[in-house]
């Protein structure tokens, strides 16, 4: 029996088991959003804008490991989702996006809500199609839905002409898949990993760099399994934090620009360093002629094109982490004698004297709410069992220094590309996934009104997500690096007077809005936000002076660290190594 | 240093795009890209001469075959293989240089595929030397016209191809 384009994309979802999708509807997508309205199956969840419905998505893939899902129209609909695509991308999250298309005879001739979005798209997928012919429908989408979550993970889109989803055609479900172009390498070569066994156990001062790719392999079992067989301390990027359980006592927390000083020590002074499933970003590596000058580099990726891109590595091994974890454990378990143990404890003492010497830490007052105090106490009161989102900026990276992460895929941050607006949105995708779980986005009172808009989704869904905005009137990471490296000319980071009353824009779309300006009233604040099952925002009125330390500046080798109560002294190093 | 990196590549739309659109995006130089169908309709052939240190090359092959349409990609520099281009050149050379213009298109193995009043044009085929040495001899007589379709590489036959 032959069924429309449409009714072949519900039957795809239902076979590729998407219960939910994020959208917004348009003229070129009627036809499918018609269909959905009655299915009671899959639920769109209808966001405010296009942006939303992506980061959504995101939020819901990273949160459970399975794809997202969009559906929006032609045009303006298709172009909004970019910068949520973008960020998907960066970060290697699965996304399946369905854009509406003019009819495809009208493709080119500039028609009302065209774009050209497979070739606006193209550099920021991992791969697009434009579905020409409904006989080609039900493949491509299955198509779409191996590549985003096999391999390095990554958001493909689709391209509906209107004319395709109205067309008739037999639904026949191609499986299994295979590409003969397509063939990502999951087992690391056996040889190389012997090898990477016998470095391992030969190192005196050896450090595991921990990225997203252990989240999202599934292998911080086996992660952990490697730190405690070889009594490596790991250290996480922002993307890996919760690949590694942040309260373990091999943990050196997050390394680079924002990262611990004993991380960063480690990290320069170690012989080995042993990277799984990260990608040296400039972020993580600062200088990096000056990075880890003496360490032996193995470099486990499942993507080629992540190994010896930035850095020069020793033993590579391409493979997903957590199959070539698994065997290198086993290689270990074989040569790492009890004699090694006696090596490895001069370097963990050291280690905890750098840790000793600079914790991470910041100066609390009685006054002023010290934004990190709102973070510690948000991990205190959720005990760390909490989904945690931010934005971008200083909330990001208090959020990732002061809240222990222990298990994986509780942490969503937009890593790579660095999107403000993410938090939000990703958290309501992140909600709807783990109904059960608290969500919290850790906000900033400039990155929440990049899609504040969503405040409308998250309480006509009844989604009781929780949102602490840390407002400091300003926009605070920039205004950090003017004030430290752009003599305080506060151009355009200062937001003050035109910063909203977020209590009362919670309360006019329907959620609560509560507020701290003094210390004392933080805890009560959060009791009561976790306490109500509600949408909550929480305006906590933080101290605008506040920065992120420690700092590396940018360009700089990332042992040459900015401590807050160095200032001065620290500004001289900076020129010197300007 | 140059290299000359042949791919196969599905014959889709969009698959130049996607090629041109890594080698700008990266910031990756092309300097000529020839495109053309294998005896299988499904699979064309590129040749992409490009260049760049050591590290940029192996971050082009590994992006390259990161594509999902790209079937193989082979580094032919590191291959004992044949090159040929082709060139089309119209020559405008005063009269007592026109005797000239045909001895040397014969002594390159030429062809004189057009000829009128004031120009014979000419077709060249050969490596890299061989074309550079006819444009240079050519050229005080007057090029009105240069055309060159890039190179197309071939591994010859015995020699082990890369994985």
């Amino acid at each position: 029996m032959k069924i429309t384009g449409s009714e072949i994309f519900i039957e795809c979802l239902k076979k590729e088991g998407v219960k939910h999708l994020f959208g917004y509807p348009g003229g070129v997508v009627l036809g499918i959003f018609d269909l959905l309205h009655e299915n009671k199956d899959i639920h769109l969840i209808l966001t405010r804008h296009e942006q939303g419905a992506v980061h959504a998505a995101d939020g819901y893939a990273r949160s459970t490991g399975k794809p997202g899902v969009v559906l929006v129209t032609s045009g303006p609909g298709a172009t909004n989702t970019i910068t949520g695509i973008a960020t998907a991308s960066m970060d290697s999250i699965p996304l399946v996006v369905f854009c509406g298309q003019v009819p495809t005879m009208l493709i080119g001739n500039d028609a009302f809500q065209e774009a050209d979005i497979v070739g606006i798209s193209r550099p920021c997928t991992k791969y697009n199609f434009l579905v020409k012919d409904v006989k080609d429908l039900a493949r491509t989408i299955r198509e779409a839905f191996y590549i985003a979550s096999s391999g390095r993970p990554g958001p493909v889109l689709i391209d509906l002409p209107k004319d395709v989803t109205a067309a008739k055609a037999e639904f026949v479900w191609p499986d299994p898949i295979k590409l003969r172009s397509y063939n990502p390498t999951y087992e690391g070569n056996k040889w190389m990993i012997n090898q990477a066994g016998n470095m391992i156990a030969r190192s005196k001062k050896a450090v595991i760099i921990a990225g997203g790719g252990v989240v999202l392999s599934g292998g911080s079992k086996e992660l952990r399994e490697l730190a405690e067989i070889t009594d490596i301390p790991v250290t996480m990027t922002l993307m890996g934090l919760g690949s590694f359980p942040g309260t373990h006592k091999l943990s050196l927390g997050m390394p680079g620009m924002h990262g611990t000083f004993y991380a960063n020590k480690a990290i320069q002074e170690a012989d080995l360093l042993v990277a799984v499933g990260m990608r040296f970003d400039d972020r993580v590596t600062g200088k990096l002629d000056a990075f880890a000058p003496h360490a032996q580099i193995i470099h486990i990726d499942i993507d080629p094109t992540s190994i010896k891109k930035n850095v020069r590595v020793n033993i590579p091994i391409v493979g997903d982490v957590k199959r070539v974890l698994t065997v290198l454990n086993k290689v270990l378990r074989e040569d790492m004698k009890e004699q090694w143990a006696e090596v490895r404890k001069s370097w963990l003492k050291q280690i905890e004297a750098w840790r000793k010497e600079r914790p991470m830490t910041y100066t609390y007052n009685n006054e002023v709410i010290k934004p990190q105090f709102v973070v510690e106490k948000i991990y205190e009161l959720t005990k760390g069992d909490a989904i945690i989102t931010t934005e971008v900026g200083q909330n990001q990276m208090w959020s990732a220094q002061f809240y222990k992460f222990d298990k994986p895929r509780m942490w969503l941050t937009s890593g790579g590309l660095g999107t403000m607006g993410y938090g939000f949105p990703a958290a309501i995708g992140a909600q709807l996934a783990n109904p059960n779980k608290l969500v919290i986005d850790i906000a900033g009172d400039g990155s929440i009104q990049m899609n504040i808009q969503e405040l409308a989704t998250a309480v006509i869904n009844r989604l009781p997500v929780k949102v602490a905005i840390l407002n400091n009137r300003y926009l605070g990471m920039v205004r950090q690096w003017q004030e430290l490296f752009f003599s305080e000319r506060y151009a355009h980071t200062k937001l003050d007077e035109t910063v909203p009353d977020f209590v009362k824009i919670a309360e006019a779309y329907g959620a609560v809005g509560l507020r701290a300006t003094k210390p004392s009233e933080v805890e009560p604040v959060l009791k009561e936000a976790f306490r109500i099952k509600r949408t909550v925002f929480m305006d906590f009125v933080v101290d605008w002076k506040e920065k992120v330390f420690p700092m590396v500046p940018a360009g700089a080798p990332i042992d040459h660290m900015l401590f807050d109560e160095h200032k001065q002294k620290s500004e001289k190093k900076l020129k010197a190594v300007k | 240093m140059r290299h000359t990196i042949s791919l196969l590549v599905e014959n889709k739309f969009g698959v130049l795009s996607r090629i041109s659109g890594l080698f700008s995006g990266r910031g990756y130089n092309i300097e000529s890209l020839s495109v053309g169908e294998t005896i299988d309709p499904q699979i064309s052939n590129m040749t992409i001469i490009t260049s760049g240190d050591d590290q940029i090359i192996e971050q082009i092959i590994k992006q390259l075959n990161k594509l999902i349409d790209v079937i193989k990609v082979v580094d032919m520099t590191e291959l004992d293989h044949v090159e040929r281009e082709m060139v089309l050149i119209k020559v405008a050379p005063r009269q007592e240089d026109k005797a000239e213009v045909l001895r040397l298109a014969e002594i390159f193995r030429g062809r004189v595929l057009d000829s009128s009043q004031k120009t014979y044009t000419i077709e060249i085929t050969g490596d890299e030397k061989k074309i550079a040495a006819f444009v240079e001899l050519v050229k005080p007589m007057g090029i009105k016209e240069f055309l060159r379709t890039g190179k197309i590489a071939i591994a010859r036959e015995g020699v082990k191809k890369l994985p």
